[in-house]
């Protein structure tokens, strides 16, 4: 809303060009609270990102002084609402390059993403026969909608196995296409493991066969700068929440030829342009896929998110992501016992380990008992549990305001943990 | 809060060696139980004598607390008749969720888990060896099938 022309990494990078993960973290409220007697290291952005200072007051301004519904009255909040709303979208537009707003529709987050491709596309083009290919690293979220949508259309479900450092290989990926084949879901990242997949040459080769391209984005939108018309996929959904903004808002970006052809996947207001008892006729995109009132306060939160991002710089947190993960990664070794699920060529900010005869609940609990806040469990990636053998891992995921100092407690605590079980 | 409260010397040692490991076969009635959040699994089977819990041993993959907790419970419940179960598991589940109860002597080593109420979210882990039990033990009840 108040967009301020600031360049970005003003006052969030060094001469050298390197962030400072301190001055990011200072923008974070909850950062500063702290947890069981500690100071807060926060090291589950993979679940969820804390929201920045900057999100916070664009809902409270949005909530104080703009509420109202969209795209139905002329009065001035109305105008006021729909305006934010849409500028919204626009900054969504431009953060992940969309030729248009027409492609950039707003769902509750990912999940609803693809749970829209799989209803709305997945219903006209899924024929019995035909067969969707996903990944063993798949998230739930891009596994079960594409199993309702087989069972209901009688296709096949096919995954690719990682390799053993959790890397997905394009041969594996290609060896698996077939002219039965007729769409590719995989994530950008695997938010298990943290691996980068090879998007783009997977994208280029899915193409040349004929086959669609799903990206699940949530987990790298927040780490890298994404570009939809780059990879060239035909559809990218991310979550406002992993990406600092709130809960409950998500984006879908969807090719907007394709998006033209598809019908609704859910009836109800705003989606339409005339309505009869008998018969209706649809919106224009996006708001074809828009039925009801959305979520308004969560798209301006959502906006403010990336224009954050924007002014601290998605690049160069990349960068410092890295090198933290990287030097983590190192640390870890000093722990007795640890074993890292996982150790894809690339990486992101995810690190996934097991503790030699302790089970992850119990590091997770002795953890958060040094106020060090990390997932435990199967990462809602069951199939890649089992892949490996595990019931469970520990996993930490980093962040722009992650720093060294949070991945020391952690290895202190890690070390606590060894203390405890022996 | 304390952590030492919730991973007592003797919680440890049953989650290292975990008493009646395994199990029985044949077996006169088994259930599984699931933690679906954690991914927690436990197996239970059971040889009864009437109505009496002659012999059970459990299998599985879990935390400290649901590992310790299974081995605690297996010692404490062999030899006993159904009400004598269900009165322990009533006495166990007070004991894991009221700060301030008063367990009684004959609840012996299960008093170990009585660090468990400072830490809410890891109760299910305790109490997912006693939910098994009891469908194990529903099921021992029922008729046998002839089909």
């Amino acid at each position: 809303m108040n967009a301020r022309p600031n360049e970005a990494g003003v006052g969030y990078i060094d001469a050298s060009g390197r962030l400072l993960p301190e001055r990011v973290r200072a923008d974070f409220p909850l950062l500063a609270r702290p947890i069981n007697g500690h100071p807060l290291a926060y090291l589950d952005s993979a679940a969820s990102a804390q929201m920045p200072l900057a999100v916070l007051q664009a809902i409270e301004e949005y909530e104080t002084a703009l509420h109202a519904n969209v795209h139905r009255g002329v009065h001035t909040l109305s105008q006021r609402a729909t305006a934010a709303f849409e500028g919204a979208r626009e900054y969504v537009r431009r953060f992940i390059n969309a030729r248009s707003t027409r492609e950039v529709i707003f769902v509750r987050g990912t999940t609803e993403a693809i749970n829209l491709v799989a209803q709305s596309w997945g219903r006209g083009q899924i024929m019995a026969g035909d067969e969707i290919l996903i990944t063993h690293l798949e998230h739930h979220s891009n596994i079960v909608p594409w199993q309702l949508l087989c069972a209901e259309r009688g296709a096949r479900l096919v995954a690719v196995p990682p390799t053993a450092a959790g890397d997905i290989e394009p041969e594996a990926v290609l060896a698996r296409i077939n002219p039965r084949t007729k769409l590719l879901a995989i994530a950008h990242v695997s938010n298990a493991l943290g691996t980068v997949l090879p998007v783009r040459e997977l994208v280029a080769a899915a193409h040349e066969r004929g086959v669609l391209v799903l990206v699940d984005g949530a987990q790298a939108v927040a780490h890298e700068p994404v570009d939809v018309q780059q990879l060239g996929c035909d559809f990218y959904a991310f979550s406002g929440h992993k990406v600092y903004g709130p809960t409950g808002i998500g984006v879908l970006w969807g090719r907007e030829s394709l998006l033209q052809a598809m019908p609704p996947w859910q009836g109800g207001g705003d989606m339409i342009l005339t309505v009869s008892v008998e018969r209706s006729t649809w919106n224009e995109l996006p708001y074809k896929f828009e039925a009801g009132t959305p979520n308004i306060s969560g798209a301006v939160g959502l906006g403010a998110a990336l224009q954050y991002l924007e002014r601290v710089g998605p690049a160069a947190v990349g960068i410092h992501e890295q090198q933290l993960v990287a030097n983590t990664v190192t640390a870890l070794k000093s722990v007795r016992g640890l074993r890292l699920v996982g150790t894809p060529q690339r990486r992101r900010a995810v690190i996934s380990f097991v503790l030699d005869g302790v089970h992850p609940h119990d590091i997770g609990t002795i953890l958060d008992h040094e106020g060090v806040a990390i997932r435990t469990g199967h990462h809602c990636a069951m199939p890649l549990m089992e892949y490996y053998g595990l019931a469970a891992t520990a996993r930490a995921s980093f962040a722009a305001y992650s720093t060294e100092a949070d991945a020391e407690r952690l290895i202190r605590a890690l070390h606590k943990v060894r203390e405890v079980f022996g | 809060m304390k952590l030492s409260d919730l991973y007592r010397q003797l919680i440890l040692d049953h989650n290292r060696s975990p008493r009646n490991f395994g199990r029985l076969e044949p077996a006169d009635a088994a259930a599984t139980g699931h933690n679906p959040l954690c991914g927690d699994r436990l197996e239970l089977t059971l040889r009864m004598d009437g109505e009496r819990l002659k012999q059970v041993r459990f299998e599985g993959q879990g935390c400290a607390i649901s590992m310790a907790s299974a081995s605690l419970m297996s010692e404490a419940v062999t030899g006993l008749g159904r009400a004598d179960i269900e009165r322990l598991q009533q006495q166990v589940h007070a004991l894991l969720t009221q700060p301030d109860y008063l367990p009684p002597q004959d609840l012996g080593k299960l008093q170990a888990l009585a660090g468990v109420h400072e830490f809410p979210v890891r109760v299910k882990c305790a109490s997912l060896c006693w939910r098994t039990l009891q469908a194990a033990l529903d099921r021992a009840k029922q008729p046998v099938s002839t089909e």
